[in-house]
């Protein structure tokens, strides 16, 4: 009566197939990662040091290190998040705290997935008709600070509705039915609670932006400067762009040195994503309902 | 304990909600038919009927919930301590003050036990902010009243939301009562409560009578019974019968009432 059959054999066969189907599929996803990473480490590792970190690059960029290029890039990348994260937070508190579902906040949905789905080559020369020329801020950092900002801003958006939509409905109605107003819903209950959320992506925005070449290399990052930027009118140099030039605009740059700078980078982005997954974690610990 | 500025014992008025021919529409669906009713000061007053008889529908007009559905329209009058609550001029803030509600699963927010007392009356005293004593005397207050300070009192900072249900829904009613409200609504405030729970919240309720005025809906006989003084039994929408609760449940005057209390139709 309970004996195995023909049929729960073929089953079963055919079931472990799929799972391992499945698992091969999974195994291929972080080939790509592991191969990256291994290049890099074995084709780069030699060049990375504290003086790497520290200088400037010399002999026309074929020797020396990297600095400008990462203080460049910290300072890009600071500039925009000052202006992509306020804007960004306060528009998706409204898009989700306030706005009901009408014609108005359709549009906005549809203005802000268009707005993530431009290429970013096209946030680079509205930038430089933008920022660069209608708004005279010349090539500069803010000019390349705005143009990420405004490539950035719909993950900001999307990352912050999530985390707000995340936090239990019962949580406002209870508040609501105290007498609380919206903003004081949103203030002592809803921020607080979506704030680790909200924290994740930005900082998974971070990330993205330091990584960033086309928008910046209208606007604002140069080939090579020996001047480090003193203000948001300065230029500077980024990594994103410093990679590219060492990799195919300089002759003569020995050829572990792309390496090292594509590590350093990679580096940068992978210690902003555990930071921010490490972060994440923690405050999810902290909260339970 | 202070009650000295309770709307309860303050307004000398002997109904505390009176309604005029109320009724209310969910888009084209009537929900209450010509609600007529006197609510008295200071009793518990409990509201039963079938699922769906609109006793839970009733329940949120009285303090406005309802209407943040958008499609409920209400025709007809409520009047909460003698004034009109869907009068223009009402201040919802006010309305949501005055008139506590409870939800049948306990809503404590993610914060310490000593914030979920003090939320409301932190809200509604902005600018002049109690002294951390003054705010601990009211937390202890509003917690002994609920019978739930020696339970909590050693660990007012944890989380809320660490309590067990029973607990959590004695908070519930704790965090209502720093704003001194003069009615407290609650919607079937046990069922999500095992017997025990059900136990302890029932004593603490019928503890409360008398300061307050509270209208509960319930799907519990026993409890109407037990834990109420008077009794509104509705059917669709409308009103059947509503006297004293040992007069109900020992001489119902209409059939159905008779027919639902001995279980015929639930």
């Amino acid at each position: 009566m309970f004996e195995t059959s023909e049929l729960n054999i073929k089953n079963q066969r055919v079931q472990r197939l799929y799972k391992l189907l499945f698992l091969m599929m999974t195994m291929l996803l972080i080939l790509p990662v592991l191969l990256i990473l291994g290049t890099l480490v074995v084709k780069g590792g030699s060049v990375i040091s504290i003086d790497f970190l520290f200088t400037a690059p010399t002999d026309g960029m074929t020797a020396g290190g990297l600095f400008p290029a990462l203080f460049g890039t910290v300072w890009l990348v600071a500039v925009a998040l000052l202006i992509s994260v306020p804007l960004g937070i306060a528009a998706a508190i409204y898009l989700s705290e306030y706005a009901g579902e009408n014609w108005f906040t359709r549009i906005i949905n549809l203005a802000i997935i268009n707005l993530a789905g431009v290429p970013s080559i096209v946030h680079a020369l509205f930038g430089v008709g933008a920022f660069v020329l209608f708004f005279g801020f010349g090539t500069s950092i803010l000019a390349a600070s705005l143009t990420l900002a405004i490539m950035t801003l719909p993950v900001v958006i999307v990352a912050t509705r999530e985390s707000l939509a995340a936090v239990p409905h019962a949580f406002r109605e209870a508040c609501w039915n105290m007498g609380a107003t919206r903003w004081q819903t949103i203030r002592r209950v809803v921020l607080p609670n979506a704030v680790s959320g909200i924290l994740t992506g930005v900082i998974l925005e971070v990330s993205r932006t330091s990584g960033e070449t086309a928008p910046i290399m209208f606007t604002g990052a140069v080939f090579f400067t020996p001047f480090l930027p003193q203000g948001i009118f300065d230029q500077t140099m980024a990594m994103s762009l410093h990679l590219f030039v060492v990799s195919t605009q300089v002759p003569g740059v020995p050829e572990d040195l792309p390496y090292g700078v594509a590590l350093v980078l990679i580096a940068m982005v992978l210690l902003m994503n555990s930071i921010s997954i490490g972060f994440r974690t923690w405050l999810r610990g902290k909260k339970k309902w | 304990m202070n009650t000295s500025s309770n709307a309860a014992i303050d307004n000398p008025m002997e109904f505390a909600i009176h309604t005029e021919k109320l009724n209310l529409w969910y888009g084209t669906f009537q929900a209450l038919f010509d609600i007529d009713l006197d609510i008295k000061q200071g009793i518990i007053t409990s509201l039963i009927g079938p699922s769906g008889c609109g006793k839970s529908t009733f329940l949120r007009s009285v303090n406005r919930i309802n209407e943040r559905l958008g499609y409920v329209r209400i025709d007809g009058s409520i009047n909460v301590f003698d004034h009109n609550i869907y009068d223009p001029a009402v201040e919802l803030v006010q309305v949501r003050k005055q008139i506590g509600m409870v939800f049948q699963r306990p809503n404590p927010l993610p914060i310490s036990i000593r914030d979920n007392v003090l939320f409301g009356y932190n809200l509604h005293s902005e600018g002049k902010r109690a002294s951390r004593s003054e705010q601990d005397g009211i937390a202890e207050d509003a917690l002994r009243q609920v019978l739930l300070w020696d339970k909590v009192k050693d660990r007012l900072d944890s989380k809320a939301t660490e309590l067990s249900l029973e607990e959590q829904q004695k908070l519930c009613i704790a965090r209502l009562l720093p704003v001194k409200p003069g009615l407290l609504l609650m919607d079937e405030p046990c069922s999500a409560l095992d017997p025990k729970g059900t136990e302890a919240v029932e004593e603490l309720i019928w503890e409360l009578r008398g300061k307050y005025t509270i209208l509960i809906v319930t799907h519990n006989m026993a409890q109407a019974r037990r834990a109420s003084e008077e009794c509104i039994f509705m059917l669709m929408g409308k009103v059947v019968e509503h006297t004293a609760t040992e007069d109900m449940f020992v001489t119902p005057r209409k059939q159905e009432t008779a027919d639902y209390i001995e279980g015929r139709y639930g």
